[in-house]
């Protein structure tokens, strides 16, 4: 779930990291008054949770307060990525010196998180890692054994900043490992931290996504911070598809079926399984697949809710044939999902044997499971054969 | 509408005796089964497919006269 920069900067500030005067503003009035208060040179910023806002052109510049109303009318109106701007954040200029970068987030292949940290900061990281690898360092921590500013040293001279600026540039970054773990989140990152022509550094521009799952435990700082409660603040607005998954999946509290993202392909995906939906989609790009959906399902979906979800994928408009593949399966029944997805084929008036791809559920109940695909006639695979290998024959299929 | 893949028969005797009746709506944790007023069985069917074959109808009534049945094995 992700914040508004000027949410994150509340975060931040909470915490004692150094930021400059803002002030967020929903008028050309405020944003002069904004700008009269800062006494100086302004940065106007739109409030969206899309990246790209300087490419966008939705960051401005402004010597008065006259001239930060005019560039908060320009602002207002431009959508980044399709999005419009909640507000606009109104911060006195900085004299910038030199620019870094860090960030916390996850790396779920060794299941901890890293802090990245580069002293070529305000551009984009990807770059970066890609043409100066030596100026990025990465730094995995634990989130169970205490951490330590030393952490932070390591990370920050490792790219050879030393000195009063590697002394400067540590409490920043331990604060922001210290705010990753202490609220959940799975991104915390400021981009550029800057250090400012007196040789004193602020943070500039702040990105924090919590995750979703963290809402109920962070709801006082939801509360203080102004995120209502049904604000999804996901990258987009959820499509109709969307919507109707998310409807199909409240109405029976088993299991999850109707978890679903939209894409603009042509095979329909119903996987999951602790991780296994992220490969499986992965792996029919792979071999050439374009799918039409994300998907999760798990947890022991009802045959109603399993039949719904496989209705809907087969409903979307382009979608030709479904794959439902997961990976093995101990709290999901093989026989109860292999029911859903035959029944959904046939309440939407197609042929399963035609229509399903391939399915790969191995674990509790495959036995029974596998007798009903066989009397549909629809081609299964058991644990012997990969989840990659699975994906490639529902690709060969299309 | 009748289940694509499962079946439950229940005799007519057990049927209409309230008693069982109430405890083979107690045990069915997917609502096959229902009273109607005068107390007897009825047979849910648009839930029949939820059926996730634990045979506690088949252990809560007198011996053989509720019967379970895989479509699909037919
Ligand atoms: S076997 Fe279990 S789920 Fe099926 S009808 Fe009997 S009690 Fe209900």
């Amino acid at each position: 779930m992700r914040f508004y920069e000027y949410e994150s900067k509340a975060l931040f500030r909470r915490h004692g990291m150094p930021l400059g005067e803002g002030h967020v503003v929903n008028s050309n009035a405020e944003a002069r008054a904004a700008a009269e208060a800062i006494g100086g040179p302004v940065v106007i910023k739109s409030q969206v949770l899309s990246g790209g806002r300087m490419k966008a052109g939705a960051v401005q510049f402004a010597d008065t307060p006259d001239e930060a109303a005019e560039k908060y009318d320009f602002v207002l109106p431009i959508e980044v990525g399709g999005e419009k701007a909640r507000s606009v954040l109104i911060e006195a200029k900085s004299p910038v010196a030199h620019e870094y970068f860090v960030s916390v987030t996850w790396d779920g292949r060794r299941k901890l998180p890293v802090l990245l940290f580069s002293d070529m900061g305000g551009i984009d990281i990807e770059e970066v890692a890609e043409t100066h690898p030596e100026h990025l360092s990465r730094t995995h921590f634990s989130t169970i054994l205490p951490i330590s500013e030393r952490i932070a040293k390591e990370a920050i001279s490792s790219v050879g900043v030393s000195g009063g600026d590697l002394n400067r540039l540590v409490p920043i970054v331990y604060k922001l490992m210290q705010v990753f773990l202490q609220y959940d989140l799975t991104l915390a990152e400021i981009n550029p931290v800057a250090k400012l022509e007196d040789g004193s550094f602020i943070v500039l521009d702040g990105h924090v996504d919590l995750e979703a799952e963290a809402r109920g435990e962070h709801k006082k700082l939801l509360v203080e911070l102004g995120i209502g409660e049904d604000e999804t603040r996901l990258a987009r607005p959820p499509t109709e598809f969307e919507l109707e998954g998310a409807r199909l999946n409240a109405v029976d509290h088993r299991g999850v079926a109707g978890n679903v993202v939209e894409f603009d392909g042509n095979l329909g995906l119903i996987i999951g399984a602790g991780g296994g939906s992220l490969t499986l989609f992965d792996a029919v790009r792979k071999h050439g697949g374009k799918p039409a959906n994300y998907c999760e399902i798990g947890g022991n979906p009802s045959v109603g809710k399993a039949c719904n979800l496989t209705k809907l994928i087969l409903g979307k408009p382009g979608v030709e044939k479904i794959a439902v593949m997961m990976n093995v399966v101990s709290n999901t029944r093989v026989d109860i999902v292999a029911r859903g997805v035959i029944k959904g084929c046939l309440e939407a008036g197609k042929d399963p044997s035609k229509v399903i791809t391939i399915f790969r559920i191995p674990g509790a109940w495959e036995d029974e499971g596998f007798k009903i695909l066989e009397k549909y006639g629809v081609e299964y695979c058991d644990r012997s054969v990969s989840m990659y290998e699975a994906a490639g024959r529902a690709v060969a299929k299309l | 509408m009748p289940g694509l893949f499962i079946d439950v028969k229940v005799a007519d005797e057990v049927a209409k005796n309230a008693e069982t009746a109430k405890k083979l709506v107690e045990v069915c944790a997917v609502d096959i089964f229902a009273q109607n007023d005068d107390g007897s069985l009825r047979v849910v069917e648009e839930n029949l497919d939820e059926c996730v074959l634990c045979d506690l109808c088949i252990d809560a009534a007198p011996r053989g006269s509720v019967e379970v049945i895989k479509l699909y094995e037919s």
